[in-house]
């Protein structure tokens, strides 16, 4: 009975542990999706929110520097990305895929620039990473926790302010709103800008919560699989929350099953599970889990027309 | 002491004057409506009934001319003045988000607070309010995606209600409704009439004129052309107004020479997802040799009966006879076998349809017939047999500059024009489809396309022309049918028709 | 901000705004490499001259070029038709799993003239298909092939590393790659150098797309698609059969990656050959302008800043090999989402000339 009770209990933390910056980032995406503009570039954000993270936190020896350092360096990007798709009404997929290239190369750059390790970040010792709160085998720092709020913080901005109200319109009719007085380019600024926030406590979490500094490409598509949440989640937040602990449980179980034969089935090959998130979106997009239907507006560019 | 001054009207306009380019779209128009009446402004497309209200509402900015609003000078620098002013607008094109409740679409932009709760509580008992004072019931909680289109106008003029609108501008309110919904409207506008609202209603169809309004005024080719108290007149000479007696471009014509029936469309109907019917019981007869055409305001059903038989959108129901091959809706056409069945199509919009901006004109010139002899040997595209193909395209129809290798979006709208004729009645087509032939033309080019289109038809070409120019299909057509609200209404012997006449049926008003 | 959109002389259009743009990224990588400490001219030059320094550079500048072309015209056809193709990573690696498939199970069976080109068939074959889901998932479904393709990049992985791990793995290797091919499964190359046959198919790709995108009725009714499909229709083209068909061109092209990695210089099948070509592949199409020629000289431009890149990794050991990637994201943000950028600057010097 009390090795089930610490078997589940476990199962939790693990679960948790994985789904954070999934929930940091897709709750950020969110924000941007719903305003109309396609955020592919989640994963460079956090990456480079990863780096900076640690790397300040390494020099000045203070975990909170680094998580402002990582929002600093996501909300940069985010910047970015919103002038180019605002501002210049470019292609909003290329900008994301751009992000995301050039914070790759970038992190390493700087990287090994400044600590001479091969991209990675010193080995951050306890004073300067985010320690857990309550449990202290389970991993919870406050992030954890950030990110655990984050969720009924964005349904309840999304669906009850008169900011969330105007940003769904911006998604499904920029017309209507500009028709309505309003500035569809400054909502869609502030939609960015929360999105870097939050995706910038990803990547902090990642580098000095999750580990002990920073390692290259250390994101692994997580970004990726973000932007699967929200749209496994059909661009709600409570919905994508869930798809985030989904994901998050079948990593977990992942590490179990290795080496597990089931019965009839034999090995489950543990690149299946990791290939499940995307395989199960792309199910999902295909319209067999019922119909994902995106925010009208999004990924187009808004022209005033006289 | 100060003499006593007539009340002020609710909106006076005093020439107003509006050109894009060189297109004098408004000019020189005066008018006054006074408060709580129901003015009605009609006209025929390109009258430009639609610009006026535009710069009423803030949308466009007159040249010249002033606004005054309850005796008071304005400007109206952009819809937010206007909405300051106690203007509101229902366009056609609803501003509505699909996604959200009606209460949600009502407080977009006035919400009232940060959150949302205060609101939309607030906006709830003002909607039932307005509700119960103008007799227009909606459900508040009701998702705008499941509500009929009459609903979501509903919803449109409670929105510009709710701002405090006091001069209510309806465009086309009925050109989306069926006639029950239409008759709903009308009686909320006497509501809205009872409690002072002053309505302006921007029209072509006739009947609803004589049915809804005060006074109606009626406007073509920019000008204000009359201005009655609709009780003191009636839709034949509203007609004749709005029609007018224009100078007729006279063709010289020989009588057709008709021979076999070479596409014959039954019972055709369209019904879009929303249920709209476009088409309804429509059919046809094009017979060699003959130029048939279809008169009508546009957003009858002519574009959607042109895609029908065109084979770019499969119909609803009803059966199609294309040069001897059938097709209903089990075998639909596709654009390719109807050009393989010898059908040609020039598409009412060009640009959007009929070529590709960004091509070079040679390439344009092949467009729906680059597959197969004689531009594709071998599978290989015979570039200089397609350059010559253009060339000679240019020349037989004087496109200018007769430049092969020029951005087709580099020609003017009559070359463009010309072009893509050229590309579709050198194939010696046995079924010709014209849609606005001479829409964004200049009047030389005019001519020429007219006098093309009388050559296809006596070379025994069955030809279809559709077009909003009365006089284009007064000289153009052998026979002429007309379109209201997606059914043939009517058709014509031209030798009997007159502008009275077509412009009782293409307002819904005449029968056959 | 109000932009005015009014076009640019033709040559400015074609040729100085992009110019504009790339000098642009230069410039800001010229401003990180200074951030990090190094003199950017200094490194400019060593880039000059670790690419024509030596023969032995030239050459391993034109093997990068290599897999720049295929991925670059990957990105191209796709975007002729209006696509965007992010899944060139996924359908390089595939392609190659196919092209060495069929080497490994005919290899000593078939002489090399004969294998060779089974090979390359298979390794189109393998690319078209990883494309053909995501293109029939958009064409039928209307699922969004950017989300699809860059999902399937990562099953690819996936699946690879299960293959490879699992089921081809040499006897007896510790590392996961599968046993050598027989020298009738190899591409002959340049002794001492990757740069192999496969340079040869490259071009003959560039024309052949050239050849089909502007001279066959299929690239016609392709380009049309993606210009006006509305267009397309009116002329007789079926939408979703000219997606599938520009999607598995796409795929395919892409799947030649994995004929010079495999074929041509590992000559066995092994994990990561992609290596970032694919994305790669999206800032060399934006360069060239989605011209096969342009193409050509812009994935000749990445192959040299690839071997610049490396060499001046070797002499300056704070720069890293990274930096080539830093300078592909900054390309694609300079030619793609920011290529109005310099439009009113430029607009206003023709103004000034024209008064």
């Amino acid at each position: 009975m009390d090795e089930a009770f610490s078997f589940v209990f476990l199962m939790l933390a693990s679960t948790l542990r994985v789904a954070t910056p999934l929930v940091l980032c897709a709750m950020g995406g969110l924000f941007s999706e719903k305003g109309g503009i396609v955020d592919v570039g989640l994963e460079g954000k956090m990456l480079m929110a990863a780096f900076f993270a640690a790397a300040t936190a390494a020099v000045t020896g203070s975990a909170w520097a680094g998580v402002a350092a990582a929002i600093v360096a996501a909300e940069a990007l985010a910047l970015l990305h919103g002038l180019a798709c605002i501002t210049y009404r470019g292609n909003q997929v290329v900008s994301g895929v751009a992000i995301n290239i050039l914070a790759a190369g970038l992190t390493v750059v700087l990287g090994t620039a400044w600590f001479a390790r091969g991209g990675q970040t010193p080995a951050l010792e306890e004073g300067q990473r985010l320690m857990p709160l309550f449990l202290p085998g389970a991993g919870d720092n406050i992030l954890v926790y950030a990110a655990l709020l984050s969720v009924p913080l964005t349904w309840w901005i999304i669906a009850r302010t008169r900011f969330g109200l105007r940003l769904r319109a911006v998604g499904e009719m920029p017309l209507a709103v500009d028709a309505a007085g309003l500035s569809v380019a400054w909502l869609r600024y502030r939609a960015v800008l929360l999105c870097g926030l939050l995706s910038g406590l990803a990547g902090a979490y990642l580098s000095i919560g999750q580990n002990a500094g920073f390692s290259r490409d250390m994101t692994a598509g997580q970004g990726f699989i973000a932007l699967a949440a929200i749209i496994f989640g059909k661009w709600r937040a409570l919905p994508a929350f869930g798809a985030c602990l989904l994901f998050g449980l079948l990593d977990a179980i992942a590490i179990r099953l290795q080496g597990v034969r089931l019965p009839g089935l034999g090995e489950v090959p543990v690149q299946l599970i990791q290939a499940l998130p995307y395989l199960l979106t792309m199910f999902l997009l295909a319209g067999f889990i019922g119909r994902a239907v995106a925010p009208k507006a999004a990924g187009v560019p808004y022209e005033k027309e006289h | 002491m100060q003499a006593l001054t007539p009340a002020a009207a609710a909106i006076e306009l005093r020439g107003i004057e509006k050109s894009f380019g060189s297109v004098h779209a408004v000019r020189g128009v005066s008018l006054r409506i006074e408060t709580g009446t129901i003015t009605g402004i009609v006209g025929e497309n390109g009258a430009g009934k639609s610009t006026l209200m535009s710069i009423l509402y803030g949308l466009y900015r007159a040249d010249a001319g002033e606004i005054w609003i309850d005796g008071h000078r304005v400007e109206m620098a952009n819809p937010r003045d206007a909405i300051a002013h106690g203007i509101g607008m229902v366009h056609q094109h609803f501003m509505l988000i699909d996604t959200f409740t009606v209460l949600e679409n009502m407080v977009l932009g006035a919400e009232g607070g940060l959150l949302l709760a205060g609101g939309l509580a607030a906006a709830r008992a003002e909607l039932a309010r307005l509700a119960r004072d103008y007799g227009l019931s909606i459900d508040p909680d009701a998702r705008i995606a499941d509500l009929s289109v009459g609903e979501q106008q509903r919803v449109e003029i409670l929105k510009v209600l709710f701002r405090g609108a006091r001069i209510l501008i309806l465009d086309e309110p009925s050109a989306v409704l069926t006639p029950q919904e239409t008759d709903r409207l009308f009686r909320i506008l006497q509501t809205l009439k009872e409690r002072g609202v002053t309505v302006i209603l921007i029209t072509h169809k006739l009947r609803e004129i004589m049915a809804a309004t005060d006074r109606v005024y009626v406007m073509r080719q920019g000008r204000m052309v009359a201005e009655h108290r609709t009780a003191d007149t009636g839709t034949e000479e509203l007609a004749e107004l709005m029609v007018g007696r224009k100078v007729r471009l006279e063709l010289d014509k020989v009588a057709p020479r008709q021979g076999e029936v070479l596409l014959r469309a039954e019972h055709l109907s369209l019904v879009d997802d929303r249920g709209v019917r476009l088409l309804d019981d429509v059919g046809i007869e094009l017979r060699a040799g003959e130029i048939v055409g279809i008169a009508g305001v546009t957003g009858n059903g002519q574009s959607e009966l042109l895609q029908v038989l065109a084979g770019i959108r499969p119909p609803s129901g009803g059966r199609l006879m294309v040069c001897g091959q059938l097709l209903d809706a089990r075998h639909p056409g596709n654009p390719a076998e109807m050009r393989a069945l010898g059908l040609a199509h020039v598409p009412e919009d060009r640009l959007r349809q009929g070529m590709v901006a960004a091509f070079e004109a040679s390439e344009t010139s092949i467009l729906g017939y680059q597959d197969g002899p004689p531009f594709t040997r071998n599978y290989l595209i015979d570039g200089p047999a397609v350059g010559a193909h253009c060339v000679d395209l240019m020349q037989r129809f004087d496109v200018r500059p007769p430049a092969p290798s020029l951005r087709s979006s580099h020609f003017s709208g009559g070359n463009q024009q010309k072009l893509v004729l050229a590309r579709e009645i050198v194939r010696r087509p046995k079924v010709l489809l014209v849609g606005q032939p001479t829409r964004g033309v200049d009047i030389g080019a005019i001519e020429f396309i007219h006098r093309e289109l009388v050559k296809a038809r006596d070379a025994g070409c069955a030809v279809l022309v559709v077009s909003v120019e009365l006089d284009e299909i007064l000289s153009l057509a052998d026979r002429i049918l007309v379109m209201f609200a997606g059914r043939i209404v009517g058709e014509v012997a031209p030798g009997r028709a007159d502008e009275r006449t077509l412009g009782l049926m293409m307002a819904g008003a005449g029968a056959a | 901000m109000r932009l005015q959109r009014r076009p640019l002389p033709a040559w400015a259009e074609i040729a100085l705004l992009p110019l504009v743009n790339i000098a642009l990224a230069f410039i800001v990588v010229g401003v990180i490499v200074a951030i990090i400490g190094v003199d950017p001219f200094h490194a400019l030059r060593l880039l000059v001259v670790g690419v024509v320094g030596s023969s032995e550079s030239i050459g391993y500048t034109l093997y990068y070029a290599t897999n720049f072309t295929f991925t670059g015209l990957a990105v191209a056809v796709a975007f002729h038709a209006g696509l965007f193709n992010i899944g060139g990573e996924g359908q390089a690696y595939i392609g190659g799993l196919g092209c060495g498939l069929a080497i490994l199970a005919l290899d000593s069976y078939l002489p090399a003239w004969l294998l060779i080109p089974i090979a390359i068939a298979a390794a189109a074959l393998f690319g078209a298909a990883w494309a053909a889901v995501p293109a029939w998932l958009q064409a039928w479904r209307g699922s969004h092939i950017v989300i699809t393709t860059i999902m399937f990049n990562f099953v690819a992985s996936a699946l690879m590393v299960y293959l490879m791990v699992n089921v081809l793995i040499a006897p007896g290797s510790m590392t996961p790659q599968s046993r050598g091919f027989a020298p009738s499964g190899q591409l002959p190359a340049i002794p001492g150098l990757p740069l192999n046959l496969s340079l040869v198919l490259a071009l003959a790709c560039c024309i052949a797309v050239w050849v089909f995108l502007w001279h066959t009725p299929w690239g016609y009714a392709l380009r049309t698609m993606g210009h006006n499909p509305e267009a397309a229709v009116y002329a007789g083209t079926n939408l979703r059969r000219m997606t599938m068909l520009a999607m598995c061109l796409s795929g395919a092209l892409a799947g030649f990656v994995g004929v010079n990695e495999l074929m041509g210089v590992h000559h066995r099948i092994v994990l990561d050959f992609p290596a970032g070509y694919g994305f790669a592949g999206i800032a060399v199409a934006l360069m060239g302008r989605n011209h096969p020629f342009g193409i050509a000289l812009a994935a000749l431009l990445f192959g040299a800043l690839q071997q610049g890149g490396a060499e001046l990794a070797f002499e300056i050991p704070s720069i890293t090999r990274e930096m080539v990637v830093v300078i592909q994201g900054l390309v694609i943000l300079f030619s793609g989402a920011l290529a109005h950028l310099p439009r009113p600057w430029l607009q206003s010097l023709f103004a000034l000339r024209a008064s």
